[in-house]
């Protein structure tokens, strides 16, 4: 292929086609390069789907894609081994024909998105992984290399959109190795019912109504991290997932705290009779903003996981990867009409925008959480433990009188944590991580 | 206790990888060790957190890797980056690990 392109996307998930769908649409001549046999056959998430994200960039989407249920309520469990002490947030005000968030699965739903960007007018080529970028003498990114034969593939500017393990843009030294501290690995099987037993077992209404229930706690066996159950279709999704480093240091593995969770008392009933279709792993940006690479340089951009955009605190990641994927096609339309090489010194306009936006505010709003959870594992084994101790004792009915189970209440959580002026520091270390 | 419990409650790791879709490129493994005089710690501790299980003890205490079963999270190559024992590139296009619903 000797064809110059304007744009060269590498990878077709939630940012690469974000990316390739707002420069096709703007009249740029692009090609998206996957490694997959079709978009999606080698994308791993939960998953959510945010619709603002989405919305921003095919207005009509809810017309076509393939959604699975739309999150309707949201749960919190504490988990401890025995028990479990929960919140949920219920909205039907999502009940307004366009619900805010969905579940999906991502093989299905990347194959439609990849199907709106070619009908958008850009190229996808598939089955092809890209093994390096092409540099010019002056360093300046100009192509790529790929496992096909036909030599290089030209273009001004290439989009990195290869996912948190992209090993391109460490190859080419435009980014730095990640760290096991700052990734997550995840692990999740999707198990299938007939779409009555969801609705039943999770008290769903509306036919299409899902829950998400979000976990801490015990599950994760003291390690910084936190486990998933959603509700799809005509499946659920479960999953936990804990930084890499505190897996190589417990050595636990992944899959028997996963075969832990699903023994737990308050998941066995959940998953009764199911039928287990499918088992992945991958991994989660978890660094925060510290974390985030250089993300332009001369001809090319990094968007979506590989630039570690993910808000770990309230497990969004898909509307960051559309979020940056979307601005930085924008900005180098923009560009292009302008007659502006992609510069690293041009490319400052997409700097610019990202920073203006939710994602950068969110990611340096939580700056600091990501260190706080790695110096403070307690929030995740100590705590959810001692909340449930409390409820079970306050709550038994056993001849003692309230005021005095309120005392040993109090006195046990500050126990567990060997007094209240740890109580009292972690409580501040968390008001201070989450300003 | 039937299939379908053991299903929910888990079980071995050919049972769990037997649902995956894989397209293997025979003769062509995307992951490889570079043996060292001893296998490091980050090494050996792979043989307990490879999500796949495709670290395993030889017969005689090394560790080996299998990588047919693998996912392609990345897991071992980012534990591994600082001993320089793994080589790791993702299979060539089409092959490896296929999601059906990611």
């Amino acid at each position: 292929m000797s064809e110059h392109f304007d744009a060269i996307v590498v990878g077709a998930g939630p940012s690469g086609n974000a990316c390739a769908y707002t420069m096709a649409k703007a009249g740029m001549n692009v090609l998206q390069i996957d490694r997959g046999e079709y978009p999606g056959s080698k994308n791993v998430q939960g998953a959510i789907l945010y619709s603002d994200a989405l919305e921003r960039i095919i207005p009509d989407f809810r017309d076509s894609a393939p959604l699975e249920r739309h999150v309707s309520e949201l749960r919190f469990w504490m988990l401890s081994e025995t028990s479990n002490t929960s919140a949920s947030h219920r909205n039907d005000g999502f009940e307004d024909g366009k619900p805010d968030r969905y579940t999906i699965l991502r093989a299905p739903f990347d194959k439609w998105f990849s199907k709106k960007v070619r009908e958008a007018g850009a190229v996808l080529i598939t089955e092809t992984t890209v093994v390096d970028l092409v540099k010019n003498d002056k360093g300046k990114v100009i192509g790529v290399l790929t496992d096909r034969e036909g030599g290089p593939i030209y273009a001004d500017v290439v989009v990195l959109a290869e996912g948190v393990n992209g090993v391109v843009g460490q190859r080419a030294k435009l980014r730095p190795e990640l760290k096991p501290q700052h990734v997550a690995l995840a692990v999740k099987e999707t198990h299938f019912f007939p779409e009555e037993v969801i609705r039943e077992r999770f008290n769903l209404q509306g036919e299409d109504d899902g829950v998400v229930i979000e976990v801490l706690g015990s599950v994760t066996s003291g390690m910084v991290g936190t486990a998933f159950l959603y509700t799809n279709k005509e499946s659920i999704s479960i999953g936990v997932g804990c930084l890499l480093a505190d897996f190589a240091k417990t050595k636990i593995p992944p899959y028997e705290l996963l075969d832990r969770f699903k023994r737990h008392p308050a998941v066995v009933p959940l998953l009764r009779g199911g039928e287990m279709k499918e088992y992945v792993a991958h991994l989660i940006p978890e660094g925060g903003y510290d974390a985030i690479p250089n993300l332009t340089g001369d001809g090319w951009v990094i968007v979506g996981d590989a630039g570690q955009f993910v808000n770990a605190v309230h497990r969004e990641g898909s509307n960051l990867a559309m979020t940056t994927g979307r601005l930085a096609g924008e900005c180098l339309a923009e560009l292009k009409a302008q007659g502006l090489a992609p510069t690293n010194d041009n490319l400052k306009l997409f700097r610019d925008r990202l920073g203006e936006s939710f994602v950068m505010k969110d990611m340096k709003k939580y700056r600091k959480v990501p260190h706080l959870l790695e110096k403070n594992r307690q929030l995740f084994a100590t705590y959810p433990r001692a909340i449930n101790q409390v409820m079970q004792a306050y709550f038994r009915v056993d001849g003692m009188d309230k005021r005095s189970k309120e005392g040993i209440a109090l006195r046990n959580v500050a126990k567990a944590r060997g007094g209240w002026w740890s109580v009292a520091t972690d409580l501040v270390k968390v008001a201070r991580a989450w300003r | 206790m039937s299939d379908k419990q053991d299903a929910a409650e888990g079980g071995r790791m050919e049972e769990r990888l037997y649902q995956n879709r894989y397209q293997v490129d025979e003769g062509r493994p995307h992951v490889k060790i570079h043996p060292q005089a001893e296998d490091s710690p980050e090494l050996q501790a792979l043989m307990a957190i490879c999500p796949a299980g495709c670290y395993r003890p030889t017969e005689n205490g090394r560790v080996e890797v299998v990588a047919d079963g693998c996912m392609e999270c990345g897991s071992c190559r980012i534990v591994c980056q600082e001993t320089g024992e793994i080589e790791w590139a993702y299979p060539r296009g089409g092959y490896g690990i296929l999601f059906k619903f990611g």
